[in-house]
């Protein structure tokens, strides 16, 4: 068996043969890239890694009957058989009015280069020296960090190709590399572990591996000693990584599907208040060198920036051409479309934007409260909004943190915790694809003792 | 050489000589373990919603891993691509981590070992059943979720199955090859009445063939129970927030096991000393009436394999006995380091993937006590029967899983549906608050999937009813 380039010869070829087996329309999406990874574990090389990937779906459709298949075996073929596959399967599906390619008229035109490359490669030593050097600033920290699960230090590179068969043919390539280490602090002992990361698509802009290891530090040593408190009511900070998770069950709730399929408590609202004038979310999708940044989405439409809240009003749901249809709506541009995967909706850069508060100011506004640094557990009911996860942090007394809390839970409904967001910080940072500042939310029930 | 052995040696042109080969290239001569996993794997899914069945896809995914380890180091590379260029070029990779010169390092020669059980025959993989078949039985579920109640606005339901083959040749010389296959069928119910709308979810599956659906109108349960569910939820009220007694029903609540000790008695994260278990074993971490196993070796079971992804015969290994920590889950690099018993608990998710301990079919041997006796005991507290996810923090050992479906108790009733709500304990702890163990030990129904180190694993839990005395329940009424 030979390589296999992907290139707009194969994904004619791969269309054309389609057709022939009698779709009336088609779509390929390929990815190729290279990925290396290294653990380090206290100064000691623990993992090495190396990938090479190649994978490529095809979605047919045959008039409103549609099916995908997915391979990574290349070869002329395998790919004759993908495609025998594919319509077999859309036959046996049945005719779904919503089903098609996106209108042409309304596919990417221009390939907007977003910075989103860096072709620079790093060798394994490098790589083992880097994770090395975070573990060691994190472990220099205090001297009750004592143990470590690893540091780990990962690069990838790659293109993705995406083609149908109105004629659409767009790649481009895409790197990240990221640091993380997660050391461990013992005391009477008692371990507690935290953990902090850096990631990014240019090598050169990522936080020092330092940096990286003594934020990781500080975290983790600061949760020595925690104990549980009181059930109480009270309001509560989300740190800014805390923050972003809140913000990502948001993201959930309004993705097309689970508006059109009736399992999001934001079902109907749009156009509504859903949460006070200080909250503005967007999802942009050209932020240059943004981790979620594309030139087009995952069915060839051009990516764009949604303005998803607008001064607490919702203003759009998240929607590719297929959800767009269910609702009567247009796409925004959202289609993620991953080989193998069936097409959905996704984020690309969604964040809320900053305040004008410091961290510290909003600490400061609140008497008695949790300010919460991680959330386990996954008790989020999407159609209802209910809430309830375990949580990590700090009890907040008289505007300082006091000391440090576990094995507690905090508990309240969405829709409640986003009208009742207080105060947004200015402290955003795009380390992810979903991120948010400092968020302040009024009051929900805290439980322990 | 088996069906298996042959199967992949001719679909890749690969030889035994030119595995041989690459075994020798890779393990030079500080590497003490050398392994390569092959794997060829057919996904299938087909979805219903709105009543209709219009998503299907299939997908075909085969690659190699080969893996090196040194002392307490691993080296591993893999590729999509399996021909002799991409094994020598992972072999080189991956016995980078020894720092050894190149070299045909001395491998003894290849003797095929085989699975030492045979747990999941299967005649008529759910792969090869006519697609048309699926379809029809997903327009049923829609039918009966629907005839249910009339307040059932919408039904999800989806089949997804997977047949995986997997050859395991390792530096010690064994060959090893497995079919493993998997089906889970899930239905989900929204409900709308007095104003809201609610969800209720239900499933099934494991390792057997298709019919496994049809026995006993499996199918027709799955879609009555998440009917059930969603209908039930729409008037479950407020949960309090607090420490309560908790009655976990028979089952899917296994999955307290699974966070609260589970995770934590996995061998790599003992031998790194950041588990809360780590040195303990002999030591009381539950209540005597606490024996809890974890076994790869039930027939047909979702976290059954023949043998693990180092192809390792599955074992049931006792964790607690009688209240008393007594092992550790094992892959062969921690059971090496740590010189404990290969337990057959090395697992990954596929071939992209470095093998780790993880667990199979964990659960709780049965009580004495009838699950009404356990009901009647409690004055106040919470019966919760069907959970979602959970996850822990195996280092400070601290877990959380979420009800969603639980009920008061009171005065030894069970009486109001309660709103879903996350459960939070403290793993040592928790099982020494246990103090009714049922005789009504259930496994689940076979929908878990475990996620470790970004790897996820199907896996099996269970439990008879037990009455732990305090956990803390994260409902909103304070």
């Amino acid at each position: 068996m030979t390589s296999i380039r992907i290139d707009q010869n194969l994904t004619s070829e791969l269309l054309a043969k389609a057709k022939r087996k009698g779709a009336t329309a088609a779509d390929a999406v390929a990815v190729e890239g290279d990925a290396a990874s290294v653990q380090v574990r206290l100064s000691v090389v623990d993992k090495l890694s190396k990938a090479q990937e190649k994978r490529l779906g095809l979605r047919v459709y045959l008039g409103q009957r549609s099916a995908g298949a997915s391979t990574s075996d290349l070869s002329p073929a395998s790919l004759d058989e993908l495609v025998e596959t594919t319509c077999a399967l859309a036959q046996a599906v049945v005719e779904d009015p919503s089903a098609g390619l996106p209108d042409p008229a309304a596919l990417a035109k221009e390939r907007p280069d977003l910075d989103l490359y860096d072709s620079q490669t790093v060798p394994m030593d490098r790589m083992i020296e880097l994770a090395t050097r975070a573990e060691k600033a994190a472990l220099a920290v205090d001297s009750r960090l004592t143990n470590s699960e690893g540091a780990d230090f990962s690069a990838f590179g790659g293109r993705t190709v995406f083609a149908n068969s109105h004629g659409f043919y767009g790649e481009y390539q895409s790197s990240s590399f990221s640091c993380a280490v997660a050391p461990i602090a013992v005391q009477d002992g008692l371990m507690q572990r935290d953990y902090w990361y850096a990631v990014g698509r240019k090598l050169n802009r990522l936080d020092s591996p330092e940096a990286v290891g003594q934020e990781a530090g500080r975290r983790t040593v600061r949760r020595l000693g925690a104990r549980k408190i009181a059930t109480c009511r009270v309001p509560v900070v989300f740190e800014p990584e805390i923050a972003g998770s809140f913000l990502g069950n948001l993201c959930s709730a309004v993705n097309g599907y689970a508006i059109y399929k009736g399992a999001s408590y934001l079902v109907g609202r749009l156009g509504e208040r859903i949460a006070p004038d200080l909250v503005t979310v967007y999802d942009d999708g050209r932020m240059p060198g943004g981790l979620g940044s594309k030139p087009f989405d995952g069915e060839g439409l051009p990516t764009r920036k949604n303005v998803v809240v607008e001064r607490g009003i919702l203003r759009s749901y998240l929607l590719d051409t297929y959800a767009a249809r269910k609702l009567g709506l247009a796409s925004t541009g959202s289609a993620s479309r991953s080989v193998g995967e069936a097409s959905s909706v996704g984020a690309t850069n969604f964040y809320l934007t900053p305040g004008t508060a410091t961290p510290d100011e909003i600490i400061c506004s609140v008497k008695r409260g949790l300010y919460v640094t991680e959330l386990i557990g996954f008790g989020i009911n999407m159609v209802t909004g209910d809430y309830s996860r375990g949580a990590v942090g700090f009890w907040i007394e008289n505007g300082e943190l006091a000391y440090p809390v576990e094995e507690i839970t905090i508990a309240g409904n969405l829709k409640d915790m986003w009208m009742g967001v207080e105060a947004i910080g200015n402290d955003l940072v795009f380390s992810g694809r979903i991120v948010s500042p400092t968020v302040k939310i009024a009051a929900m029930t805290v439980a322990g003792e | 050489m088996s069906e298996t052995e042959k199967f992949y040696l001719e679909r890749f042109g690969v030889t035994d000589r030119e595995l041989l080969a690459a075994m020798g290239r890779v393990k030079v001569r500080d590497v003490d373990y050398a392994d390569l996993y092959f794997e060829h794997t057919v996904d299938e899914s087909i979805s219903m919603e709105e009543s209709l069945v219009k998503r299907a896809s299939k997908s075909v995914s085969q690659g190699v891993g080969v893996r090196a380890t040194a002392g307490e180091k691993t080296g591993y590379a893999y590729s999509d691509e399996i021909t002799l260029r991409q094994l020598e070029q992972a072999a080189d990779t991956a016995r980078y981590i020894a720092r050894s010169p190149a070299g045909a390092g001395s491998v003894p020669a290849i003797r095929v070992g085989r699975p030492g059980q045979d747990l999941y025959p299967v005649t008529v993989p759910a792969t090869e059943v006519a697609t048309p078949e699926k379809v029809a039985l997903l327009e049923r579920i829609d039918q009966v979720a629907r005839a249910y109640d009339p307040r059932i606005k919408n039904v999800m339901a989806s089949f997804t199955t997977e047949y995986k083959i997997v050859l395991i040749a390792n530096s010690e010389g064994e060959l090893v090859g497995d079919v493993q296959p998997l089906s889970r069928l899930q239905v989900t119910c929204i409900a709308e009445g007095n104003g809201q709308r609610q969800v209720g979810s239900f499933g099934g599956g494991g390792r057997g063939e298709y019919t496994f659906f049809l026995e006993n109108n499996r199918w027709e349960r799955y879609a009555k129970e998440a009917a059930r569910q969603a209908v039930l939820n729409l008037r479950a009220v407020d949960t309090p927030a607090g420490p309560m007694v908790v009655v976990l029903g028979s089952g899917w609540p296994g999955i307290l096991l699974h966070e609260a000790i589970g995770h934590g008695l996995e061998a790599d994260f003992n031998r790194k000393k950041t588990s809360a278990f780590t040195d303990r074993i002999g030591e009381v971490v539950a209540s005597e009436l606490c024996t809890i196993v974890d076994d790869g070796t039930l027939p047909f079971r979702r976290g059954s394999l023949n043998v693990d992804d180092e192809g390792t015969t599955t074992s049931r290994t006792v964790l607690i006995e009688k209240g008393i920590l007594k092992g550790y889950m094992t892959d062969k690099l921690n059971a090496r380091l740590m010189s404990i018993p290969l337990t057959g608990n090395g697992r990954r998710e596929s071939f992209q993937c470095i093998p780790m301990p993880r667990m199979t079919n964990t659960f709780m041997l049965p009580g004495e006590s009838t699950p009404a006796e356990i009901i009647r005991s409690v004055k106040r507290g919470l019966y919760a029967v069907y959970f979602g996810g959970g996850q822990v923090d195996i280092t400070n050992g601290k877990f959380v899983f979420s009800a969603s479906e639980a009920y008061l108790i009171e005065d030894g009733q069970v009486t109001t549906p309660v709103k879903g709500a996350t459960l939070i304990g403290s793993g040592p702890e928790i099982l020494k608050k246990v103090s009714m163990v049922g005789n009504d030990l259930q496994l689940d129904e076979g929908i878990g999937t475990c996620g470790k180190d970004g790897q996820s694993v199907p896996v099996g839990v269970g439990l008879p009813t037990t009455r732990v005395d305090e956990i803390t329940v994260g409902g909103t009424q304070a």
